[in-house]
């Protein structure tokens, strides 16, 4: 099981980039799915590989994505 | 909240919050910015710097002028105060003398702070007012459509020198050290761990502190100058930008394309306003100096 | 509630109206002062800047008057009462943040010590031509206070009194002085600390979680709060509705900025502040104010002593105007002579009030000294013919 996982909310996405490019383990794709705005949101492709870092938090401009380690 | 991984099913606690939300006034989101802004980033490095110094966050109070930047006090769930353009410092100056207890954080833009703000920066600075000033600078006036700051960097083009800028920029970490400042930094939004470390610096650190935070404007500033997206911008900041702490400020301007140095370039001890006006007032009037009670009881 | 005794200067004492002034703002509890220096406003904070360090309290000179126009406002959301000081020049400077104050409804105090103008004009010399400014010279819909004292004494008082109208009303108060009460020197008598009414500033009891900055109570003034005890609040001079929270659509416009206006009405009414005098049966009333009422009290009495009667109507809250007042007035004499240390600007407002039913004759003066009393007094006698 991966230490951590990514919560993604859909609605508030605009699509940047952010995390897709700075997760440091390439957990994240943007998705061919739209959400409600017409942005693509990312979605997790490699959830063994989520450190839970939260770094994708931390870039996100619109607070539409965190990382956390799951509780032990 | 909508949570939803959208093809590979995640396994997400119940209890999962995004940590930034609780500093947030969640009643105002979505917020304003454009995608790929880079001030939303810098409000989740400032959220994390608050958690990580321990701030008593009824005791910090947030100040912003108007412009892209000067919204981040709306959405800050603080004591915030969206002032006028160019006047968060002298606002945050008598707000701060009213009650010292208060941690006062100016957060505003280039514009806003170096333009028509410019005098109160100097001013607070020379002062070594107890502030702690978080300038975003997109090299540009964002909010009204992209005109000419005076960060904005020769060459480039904008709403109100459609032919090229030509003026010389300022080099805004080289005013600040030369205006006083006790601390001083530069990061970019790529920098995320660094800023958010820097902000958590000046929230622990009496004086004037100042971080200036390059980020992105991709809808008037890169869009008008065919420099991409905030994605591209963020990957230039990354490739570009040269890691020199105590590098002497004025080696430290900015262009278009070119080299970005960041760092922690003033980290000094001065005694702050306070200091002074109670040294001296002391000095002066001995025990006939009364402990300002400036807080009316009222 | 008592004005607090450390910054009551009781006794007798000769002092001139600025330093009567700075005398009122201390014993009405202000404990921060922000200024810029400006002839012949100055003395009101150098004597704060000599007394504040003794009574407790701070006084910062600003590096212009935009910015000590903002920082009493930083201060007064801090938890203090404050003030700044200014004249023409400065007081031109301060109309964003006058608008700043009144949208935001921060209760402080401008005094404008008035002086020729316009630009530079006459540093040294006395006008009252910033009457209209006073209450228009912010951009927008708002709504003011004015105070017009004529004398050191009503320096002293009636800064106590813009002190408590701005913590009622939770809004800018103008004290317009003008250069010769500000710098005339008379007796200035300080009572004792405990006869001295102070109006508290109005802090809710509420619980952050259910308090609103901008929720009107039944006198459509909003509770007030400060910085620091938990209630996260969010101040701006966007339009805004009761979180004060950016709300910018026409019905919120409406709703916010007619309450701005419509608050202050009781003072366009009962509660209009004058000095009123032998109107009984006065056949022409002189309306004036500050320096210029000294000056018709003189011809006033001169008219009486040739069978004229006149009146003395002696504005002290020139904003809002006391249109009531002078609408009764005008229902039954013949005139009002205007005497204004100006080109006619409060007689644009007494006309309004007369609404053609009486005379108005503006006595004007375009500045640098005082009406000389015969000039009114033609003006009273041909006004009763």
């Amino acid at each position: 099981m991966a230490k951590g996982f990514v919560a993604i909310t859909v609605e508030r996405c605009k699509g940047c980039g952010f995390c897709v490019e700075f997760c440091p383990t390439h957990v994240l794709a943007l998705s061919s799915a739209y959400n409600s705005k017409g942005y693509h949101p990312p979605h997790v492709i490699a959830s063994e590989k989520c450190s839970g870092c939260d770094l994708c938090g931390m870039y996100c401009p619109d607070f539409a994505i965190f990382g956390a380690r799951h509780a032990r | 909240m909508n949570e939803l991984s959208l093809e590979i099913p995640v396994e997400i606690p119940a209890d999962a919050h995004n940590p930034v939300e609780p500093f947030l006034r969640m009643d105002r989101m979505p917020h304003i910015w454009c995608p790929g802004c880079g001030i939303g980033t810098t409000v989740n490095c400032f959220t994390r710097a608050l958690l990580d110094s321990k701030a008593d966050l009824d005791k910090v109070a947030i100040v912003s002028g108007i412009g892209c930047t000067g919204r981040v006090a709306g959405y800050a769930r603080l004591d915030s105060f969206h002032t006028t353009h160019g006047r968060a410092i002298p606002f945050a100056t008598g707000l701060k003398l009213a009650n010292p207890e208060l941690q006062v954080v100016v957060y505003s833009g280039d514009g806003d702070l170096f333009a028509i703000g410019g005098n109160h920066f100097i001013h607070a600075a020379r002062r070594n007012m107890d502030l702690k000033v978080i300038c975003v600078n997109n090299l540009t006036y964002a909010m009204t459509g992209g005109q000419t700051a005076p960060t904005t960097p020769g060459k480039v083009v904008s709403a109100t020198n459609p032919y090229g800028v030509f003026e010389p920029a300022f080099n805004l970490v080289q005013l600040a050290e030369a205006a006083g400042a006790a601390y001083v930094a530069r990061w970019t939004t790529y920098h995320v761990k660094q800023l958010s470390r820097s902000m958590e610096e000046i929230m622990k650190k009496k004086g004037f502190c100042f971080i200036e935070v390059i980020s992105p404007c991709p809808t008037l500033y890169q869009r008008r100058n065919k420099m991409g997206d905030g994605l591209d911008t963020m990957k230039y900041y990354k490739q570009a930008s040269k890691v020199r702490h105590g590098a002497s400020t004025s080696e430290c301007g900015l262009s278009a394309t070119g080299e970005i140095v960041v760092g922690k370039f003033v980290d000094r001890d001065r005694p702050d306003y306070g200091e002074l006006l109670r040294g001296q007032m002391t000095e002066t009037l001995g025990d006939r100096y009364a402990e300002p009670e400036v807080m009316c009881e009222c | 509630m008592h004005a607090d005794p450390k910054g009551v200067l009781t006794g007798v004492h000769f002092l001139d109206g600025d330093h009567a002034c700075c005398e009122g703002t201390l014993a009405a509890g202000a404990r921060f002062a922000a200024g810029y220096p400006i002839t012949p406003s100055t003395e009101v904070v150098e004597r704060f800047a000599s007394r504040i360090p003794i009574v407790g309290g701070v006084f910062i000179q600003m590096e212009d008057e935009l910015a000590a126009s903002i920082a009493i406002q930083g201060a007064v959301w801090g938890g203090a009462k404050a003030f700044t000081v200014t004249s023409g020049p400065g007081f031109s400077l301060m109309m964003e943040h006058i608008g700043y104050a009144a949208m935001t409804e921060t209760p402080c105090v401008f005094v404008n010590v008035q002086r020729g103008g316009p630009s530079t004009g006459l540093p040294t010399l006395p006008a009252q031509a910033d009457m209209m400014q006073a209450r228009w010279g912010s951009h927008g819909d708002y709504a003011i206070i004015a105070l017009c004292p004529n004398s050191p004494q009503e320096c002293f008082d009636l800064t106590i009194q813009a002190f408590n109208l701005a913590e009622e009303f939770r809004v800018p108060v103008m004290m317009m002085l003008d250069e010769c009460v500000g710098h005339m020197t008379e007796k200035v008598i300080i009572p004792e600390a405990a006869t001295i009414q102070i109006t508290p500033r109005r802090y809710t009891h509420r619980a952050p979680d259910e308090f609103k900055l901008y929720e009107p109570l039944d006198d459509l003034v909003p509770e007030m709060v400060r910085a620091g005890e938990g209630y996260r609040f969010h101040v701006t001079g966007l339009t805004h509705d009761e979180r004060g929270y950016p709300s910018m659509n026409v019905s919120t416009q409406d709703r916010s900025v007619r309450r701005l206006v419509d608050k202050l009405k009781p003072l366009a009414n009962g509660r209009a502040i004058c000095d009123t005098a032998q109107l009984e049966d006065a056949d022409v009333v002189v309306v004036s104010y500050g320096i210029t009422s000294r000056v018709a009290q003189r011809a006033i009495d001169l008219a009486r002593q040739r069978g004229v009667r006149a009146g003395k109507f002696r504005i002290i809250s020139a904003w809002p105007f006391p249109e009531t007042r002078i609408a009764e007035l005008a229902a039954r004499v013949k005139a009002f002579v205007v005497p204004e240390i100006n080109l006619g600007q409060m007689v644009r407002e007494v006309e309004r009030a007369a609404a053609g039913r009486a005379h108005v004759i503006p006595v004007t003066h375009a500045g640098g000294t005082v009406h000389d009393p015969s000039t009114i007094l033609q003006a009273i006698v041909e006004a009763a013919q």
